[in-house]
């Protein structure tokens, strides 16, 4: 179509009276170029693929992979992972009062203990998740329910929030800081860890909650307004989230480098979770000496100030206990992957071996007739 | 331009019963007419300005975008986008509008550009300066100025301005010879006669004195036709009218050649109602298979995309129903969302969805698609194997639209003459009355000593024979509309004076003419020159013979035969006419009819031309009854065609047969090398001509068209005239059916040829046949053409051709077709077909320039077919099957996330990837990909013309193969998007114990979808130039540097952050590099084995052609592993 309209412009042009005698000359430049790119003949590397040639990569890859697989599915499993539900589903579960007669209007705070035991110690850095199941932190209306320049200390959103905080934007005429659902729905449940002795005391695990956050996410991406010091003055106009029970510069009023927009447990609230079951770094439990395990195998107590409700949407909570490897997490699939598809491309290349041996003998003494 | 005169012409037609009348009438110099003689009714006519340009200043934006949005595809994404912009949907209106937006604007820049070219040219032309002839003087104006009536007065070696009427010529016989090779590509210079009232004109004084009115039809876009009258008023007499025709119009575009300066009115049409300006047309737009298919898939892919968002609607609906999944405490509606009806927030939700999965249907397909087709037509144009050293010129792509359709052609039709042979006439023999003369020495334009020349068979000198003689070769000698040339002018000195003659060549649109007329010289009888209505011959005696030329009754294809009637030096009438024996035969009254007949079957049956020669005197009183005859007919305002046909019928009757000529047409070079590589490629060559049957089978003989182990099918008018057409076409079929049958398996050991004419088609054609049974001959005509490897239709009507071509066009397997020819008899057909190549022959450019694809010569087929048809065709299937691959994999995955984030319509990219995966991240590879893929090296394509068959009946554009590329597409997704799944499940990914939240599982498809497509693409590569490897990798690492950078600042202008850093996050996590390692050696693994196994198991002949390359390519993949060669 374009070709067209170009060719027929060539013949409407102005034909002039020009007589044939340059017409030697223009049929000169009319001639076209013999370069390799026009008369594609470009040198080009022509790999095929064959029986052949695949078999080789196939032998590589399994060879490469089941390593890996092995590797990474051993890592896995060295990894020690501790899971307890205390959500109070049940009537006999600890939380099961605390989570019955949650309401929003409540002063007082429900705090719940749930006894557990570890079988094996574990040695290394331990770091402490709480989990929320059935909990759509990837909803459309939620993911967006945020304002990114407010946490980013700008000004002006902190006095006029988003519109996509909506209806968590505004409250008692005050614009909220944080706005949104996010920072609305921040899991306020306390949890602390306790480990019991042989004979039954109880001795507090300290739980470090610095670095639970990515570090660009702390300096950089979220910024108080007007600084660390004085978040009370900055955030004089502002109201808090209509679910919180302090506001945000009351988040860690101890430590001025972890309150207000850069505290470390809002930060990772506020970063949306892919799933709806899914998992938050809570706290960090740090080796103390490298001859006693960070948490020996035995009996513990976890204190829990249950604040958060999720029975209405039927939700779970949980909180795991779990060392880190090179690999990250308890995962025992991406080993098995690599093992499966490793072996895979091994028993591949076997049959395509066979495959290359009876059919290309046969293609190939059937070509050479023709 | 085309649009606004498209529109014009629709204007004038639909409001042609009030105001359209038949003719126009012009006032010569807006004189009005005496009072008494007629109405003065000026008419408006437009001005000469030529307007090619669609737009203007002003309205180029609206207009433009009008156009765009006309495209289905742009309305489309129009509708996405203003959809996002009323209701709130997942993706920020910039994904869609950012693509369409850049769409939309490059074509405008284009478009616009042209447009600009254009406004250049119409200018440059619009400004040209041209004299005119106002009261008595000539005044310079501009072109565009000119209006119908003014006077023009051309120089030699101007363009005509407008279409004029020729009044009087420096020339004193009132002709001027003009070269319309810019209209019609004839370079022979044509001669028009000036209105013999005022040839005599000789000042600008005496034109303007003229007052006269002219009389013509409304403009029509036939260059050969006009049909008009000029009244000239003399002093208060009854004005006298004069007939014009065709021969009084000089055309706008064409050239005045040897003849210092004219004097036209503006006579009849200016701008953008000449003729030339009519014949810029456009023609219908034609489609390609490829393009076809490219629609269903994408109707399958649009019901594909409803169907999701009918599905998640629904099954959002189902899942929220329970108002604690609807609105948890967490996320609550705002006040406004509430108060909204179920039934819109349901069609709200249906419309988001759509908008989620629109990039199912990209944008940049339409985009990628037609800069494919645009910028590989290149590859043809540069092809210097198609270059034509003698022509100056190499293969033209008229239109890019068609370039895959090459690599999908069926059924070849080519004309005989002139592309199946050279068009190179010369003059074997002539026959008279059974005596045969053949000139000897053959010497191109030298003159042998007369006597020597002739060689006689029987030399008994008769009387009556000696008189049938002279009058033959005089006959040759005069009946023809050759044109003397004489050489150029150099320095002022004429340089045509050679032996004491000026040597001279002639010029005729029929070359046949010029090689009867060189074969006369060479037996003694030169055609000296046309002057003052006076032909002059050199006879053998050199002494020069002068006839008066009185008429000439030209060649038409439906008599078939040429006339003139010449008055002799004695005082006779002489009417000579030359044609084809069929034409003649039945008008000779006496002559020896046997053995001419006899001679010419013979010569027919040896491939050469035949043309017969009779001739009639004419009695004074006869010749002016021919005379009135003529006239009345030539002065006719309507059906002047038909009335002349029927003069030609009366005038030319009770010959005397004088003899015949035989002339040789070469065949063109490796005509049969290219025919027997169409027919190994697997395509049905038909070739369609206007020839006799003979001839016309000898040709195809000669170019292996039929081989000696052909068995030859006629279905003649001759066999049809002893059986009923019914029979023949029966036992016909029979023949064909049987032998099939017995042949078995082998189809190869027997092929059909058949030949059918001109006269059998037609009444095979005619519906409705009484007493035929079901009363259809036409499926079992196609039931015999079906089993035949080559079929020759003679004595065909160029209409015929395009019947012939629309026949099998509509047949029931509705196969590809290709017309090829050289002439303006074939360009119906070559309309007509899927793809019309036009040869840049010797009978002008009507053919190439209404063909979509021209060429030099006919071995040049070989080429354009089977290796650039071919790679066209494997590009192109590549690059529609793969964006629909790569648009599923793009989108699957956020179908299947919607089940994951309770059918919230939540994006799993972000809007930098939405936006710009189609646009940047995979869009360049695959657009490089198909424009330099070789599957198969060009020598092999062109060793093994079997491979075309390979890809025969669009076979990678079937629905399987479109099948299995969406289940690919469906199957990678899936490990996409599970694997990340199964990798973020409720587990951490770093060594640090931080969690990934939605954007990284995102950002993680989305590496491994975009490293996953490259790499298909560069698995389906043969042909790794370093083109490839620059855009394959190149845009591989532009991806990793985009993402880099998007992550890596806080962007200010956006109000949300959420990317940041969240790529460099990804990639500082070992597992994260190690599953997207594994998911895309997954997601490639089937790909690989099918094709491995596809080749291993029952390879096609293509993959056998790149192995056998394999071995001897300099650059190929060795084996490395091969136990067998060991």
């Amino acid at each position: 179509m374009m070709a067209s309209s170009y060719n027929a412009k060539e013949e409407d042009g102005p034909h002039s009276g020009t007589p044939g005698l340059g017409g030697a000359a223009v049929t000169k430049s009319k001639k076209p170029d013999n370069t390799a790119f026009k008369q594609q003949r470009l040198v080009a590397w022509q790999p095929i693929l064959t029986a052949g040639t695949v078999l080789p990569a196939f032998f590589v890859i399994g060879i490469f992979f089941i390593p890996i697989g092995i590797a990474l599915f051993v890592t896995s499993n060295n990894i020690k992972e501790f899971e307890i539900d205390y959500t109070g589903v049940d009537a006999d579960s600890p939380c099961y009062s605390c989570a019955k007669d949650f309401s929003w209007n409540s002063t007082t705070s429900c705090t719940c203990s749930v006894d557990f035991k570890l079988e094996q110690p574990f040695e290394s850095n331990v770091f402490m998740y709480y989990g929320l199941s059935n909990f759509y932190q990837n909803h459309r209306r939620y993911v967006k329910s945020r304002d990114d320049s407010q946490l980013y200390g700008d000004l002006s959103a902190l006095t006029n929030p988003s519109k996509e905080c909506e209806p968590y934007r505004t409250s008692n005429g005050l614009p909220i800081a944080p706005c949104g659902a996010i920072a609305n729905s921040l899991f306020n449940d306390t949890l602390e860890l306790y480990y019991v002795d042989s004979n039954g005391t109880r001795k507090e695990i300290p739980l470090v909650k610095k670095g639970i956050a990515w570090w660009t996410d702390k300096h950089v991406k979220f910024r108080n307004p007007g600084g660390n010091d004085n978040l009370t003055v900055s955030f004089e106009g502002n109201s808090k989230p209509v679910n919180w029970r302090k506001a945000v510069y009351e988040l860690d009023p101890t430590d001025s480098e972890n309150n207000g927009f850069i505290n470390e447990d809002f930060i990772v609230w506020m970063r949306t979770a892919a799933l709806p079951t899914f998992r938050k770094l809570y706290r960090i439990i740090q080796k103390k000496s490298s001859n006693t395990a960070t948490l020996p195998s035995g009996n513990y107590v976890l204190e829990i100030t249950y604040n958060y409700p999720v029975l209405s949407f039927d939700g779970r909570k949980r909180m795991i206990l779990s060392t880190i490897s090179w690999m990250g997490g308890k995962n025992p699939f991406l080993g098995i992957a690599y093992l499966t598809v490793g072996s895979i491309c091994f028993f591949l290349g076997v049959v395509l071996l066979i495959i290359h041996h009876k059919y290309d003998t046969r293609n190939t003494s059937a070509d050479i007739p023709s | 331009g085309v649009c606004a005169y498209v529109r014009t012409l629709l204007f004038l037609y639909l409001s042609r019963p009030e105001i359209w009348v038949d003719s126009r009438t012009i006032y010569i110099g807006h004189k009005e007419p005496p009072p008494g003689a007629e109405a003065y009714i000026p008419q408006r006519f437009p001005d000469n300005r030529i307007v090619s340009s669609k737009y203007t200043f002003w309205n180029f934006i609206p207009k433009n975008l009008f156009e765009q949005f006309r495209r289905i595809a742009n309305f489309y994404f129009l509708v996405i986008f203003l959809v996002q912009l009323i209701i709130d949907t997942p993706t920020s209106p910039v994904t869609s509008g950012l693509p369409l937006f850049f769409v939309i604007t490059v074509t405008a820049i284009k478009q616009g550009y042209e447009d600009w070219l254009r406004h250049k040219a119409d200018c440059s032309i619009n400004e040209c300066p041209v004299d005119v002839v106002q009261r008595g003087k000539v005044v310079r104006t501009q072109s565009h100025k000119l209006r119908v009536g003014d006077i023009v007065m051309v120089r030699e070696d101007e363009t005509f301005p407008c279409d004029l009427i020729l009044l009087s010529s420096s020339r004193p016989d009132g002709t001027c010879y003009v070269t319309t090779a810019s209209l019609d590509g004839e370079s022979s210079h044509k001669t028009y006669y000036a209105v013999p009232d005022t040839m005599a004109f000789r000042t600008e004084q005496e034109v303007d004195s003229l007052h006269a009115t002219i009389e013509c039809e409304q403009p029509q876009p036939d260059l050969y036709k006009f049909v008009g009258r000029i009244n000239i008023y003399k002093d208060r007499e009854e004005p006298v009218a004069r007939t014009l025709g065709a021969e009084n119009l000089l055309l706008r575009g064409a050239t005045l050649k040897n003849t210092q300066y004219i004097y036209g009115t503006v006579a009849v049409y200016t701008g953008m109602e000449t003729k030339m300006a009519l014949n810029y047309q456009s023609k219908s737009q034609k489609r390609s298979a490829v393009e076809k298919s490219m629609n269903a898939f994408l109707i399958v892919y649009l019901f594909i995309l409803i169907s999701k968002a009918v599905i998640n609607t629904v099954l959002k609906y189902a899942w929220q129903w329970s108002p604690d999944r609807d609105e948890p405490w967490y996320n609550h509606r705002t006040e406004n969302e509430r108060q909204r009806h179920v039934v819109i927030r349901a069609f709200t939700d249906f419309l988001a969805f759509m908008v989620l999965f629109n990039y199912i249907i990209p944008v940049s397909m339409y985009v990628t698609v037609e800069m494919q087709k645009f910028l590989g037509s290149y590859f043809i144009t540069w092809d210097e194997e198609m270059f034509d050293d003698e022509l100056g010129e190499g293969a033209q792509v008229n239109t890019s639209d068609l370039n895959e359709e090459l690599g999908q052609v069926e059924y070849v039709f080519t004309d005989k003459t002139g592309t199946l042979t050279e068009n190179n006439m010369e003059f074997i023999e002539c026959c008279v009355d059974g005596n045969v003369y053949i000139p000897h020495a053959i010497c191109n334009g030298q003159i042998l000593s007369a006597a020597s020349s002739i060689d006689m068979i029987d030399s008994s000198p008769g009387g009556y024979r000696r008189e049938h003689e002279d009058l033959f070769f005089r006959a040759l000698c005069l009946c023809h509309t050759v044109q003397v040339k004489e050489e150029e002018t150099v320095d002022g000195i004429k340089r045509g004076i050679h032996q004491g003659r000026p040597t001279s060549f002639y010029i005729s649109s029929s070359p046949d003419e010029v090689a009867l007329v060189e074969g006369m010289k060479r037996l003694g009888y030169t055609y000296l020159r046309l002057k003052d209505s006076y032909m002059e011959i050199l006879n053998k005696d050199d002494e020069i013979e002068r006839f008066q030329l009185l008429h000439v009754l030209n060649f038409d294809s439906v008599r078939r035969r040429m006339s003139v009637i010449v008055k002799s030096s004695s005082g006779d009438y002489l009417l000579f006419c030359k044609g084809a024996d069929s034409s003649i035969f039945p008008r000779v009254v006496s002559g020896k009819v046997e053995q001419v007949r006899a001679r010419v079957e013979q010569n027919a049956v040896e491939g050469l031309r035949t043309l017969c020669v009779a001739y009639k005197k004419l009695s004074e009183s006869e010749y002016q009854e021919a005379c009135h005859h003529l006239t009345e007919a030539k002065l006719a305002l309507q059906d002047r065609e038909q009335r002349l046909a029927h003069a030609y019928d009366i005038i030319e009757r009770e010959f005397v047969l004088l003899g015949a000529t035989a002339v040789e047409d070469r065949l063109q070079e490796k005509a049969a090398d290219t025919i027997e590589s169409l027919h190994k490629a697997g395509m049905k060559v038909w070739v369609l001509t206007g020839d006799k049957m003979e001839t016309a089978a000898a040709t195809c003989y000669a170019s292996k068209l039929f081989r000696r182990s052909t068995q030859i099918l006629e279905l003649t008018k001759k066999r049809t005239e002893e059986q009923s057409l019914h029979d023949v076409l029966f036992e016909l079929n029979r023949t064909v059916i049987r032998q099939r049958s017995m042949s078995g398996l082998s189809v190869d050991c027997l092929d059909f040829g058949l030949i059918i004419d001109g006269a059998t088609l037609s009444a095979v054609l005619k519906p409705n046949q009484e007493g035929a049974g079901n009363g259809n001959y036409r499926e079992i005509f196609l039931e015999i053409c079906r089993n035949c490897s080559a079929v020759l239709c003679c004595r065909m009507a160029p209409l015929q051709k395009a019947q012939i071509v629309k026949l099998i066009k509509a047949s029931k397997e509705h196969p590809i077709t290709l017309a090829i020819g050289d002439g303006a008899n074939d360009v119906s057909m070559i309309l007509e077909a899927h793809v019309g190549i036009g040869i840049m022959g010797k009978e002008g450019r009507q053919a190439a320039r209404n063909s979509d694809y021209a060429i030099p010569k006919f071995k040049h087929l070989k080429k354009i077919l089977l290796v650039h048809g071919h790679y066209y065709y494997i590009r192109i299937a590549e690059l529609v099957q793969y964006f629909f691959y790569k648009n599923v994999c793009f989108i699957f995955p956020q179908f299947l996330y919607q089940f994951f984030c309770g059918f919230s319509q939540q994006p799993l990219y972000d809007t930098a990837y939405l936006t710009l995966y189609n646009i940047s991240f995979t869009s360049l590879p695959i657009l490089l990909y198909s424009l330099v893929e070789q599957h198969v090296s060009m020598e092999t394509l062109k060793r093994e013309p079997t491979l075309y068959r390979d890809i025969a009946k669009n076979s990678l554009l079937r629905w399987p193969v479109f099948l299995y590329w969406t289940c690919l597409g469906v199957f990678d997704a899936v490990i996409f998007f599970f694997g990340a799944y199964f990798l973020f499940d409720n587990t951490t990914f770093t060594s640090n114990g931080q969690m990934f939240g939605n954007w990284t599982f995102g950002t993680l498809v989305f590496t491994v979808l975009v490293f996953t497509v490259t790499l298909k693409l560069a698995l389906d590569t043969h042909h790794w130039t370093w083109i490839n490897h620059f855009f394959i990798w190149g845009s591989l690492l532009f991806y990793v540097i985009f993402s880099l950078l998007w992550g890596g600042i806080i962007w200010p202008f956006l109000n949300y952050q959420r990317m940041y850093y969240v790529f460099m996050q990804m990639l500082s996590s070992g597992p994260a590099w190690l599953s997207i390692i594994l998911l895309i050696t997954v997601s490639l693994l089937p790909d690989v084995i099918k094709k491995v196994l596809c080749r291993s198991m029952c390879p096609t002949a293509t993959e056998r052609a790149q192995v056998g390359v394999g071995e001897t390519a300099d650059f190929t993949f060795q084996p490395l592993y091969d136990p067998i060669d060991e």
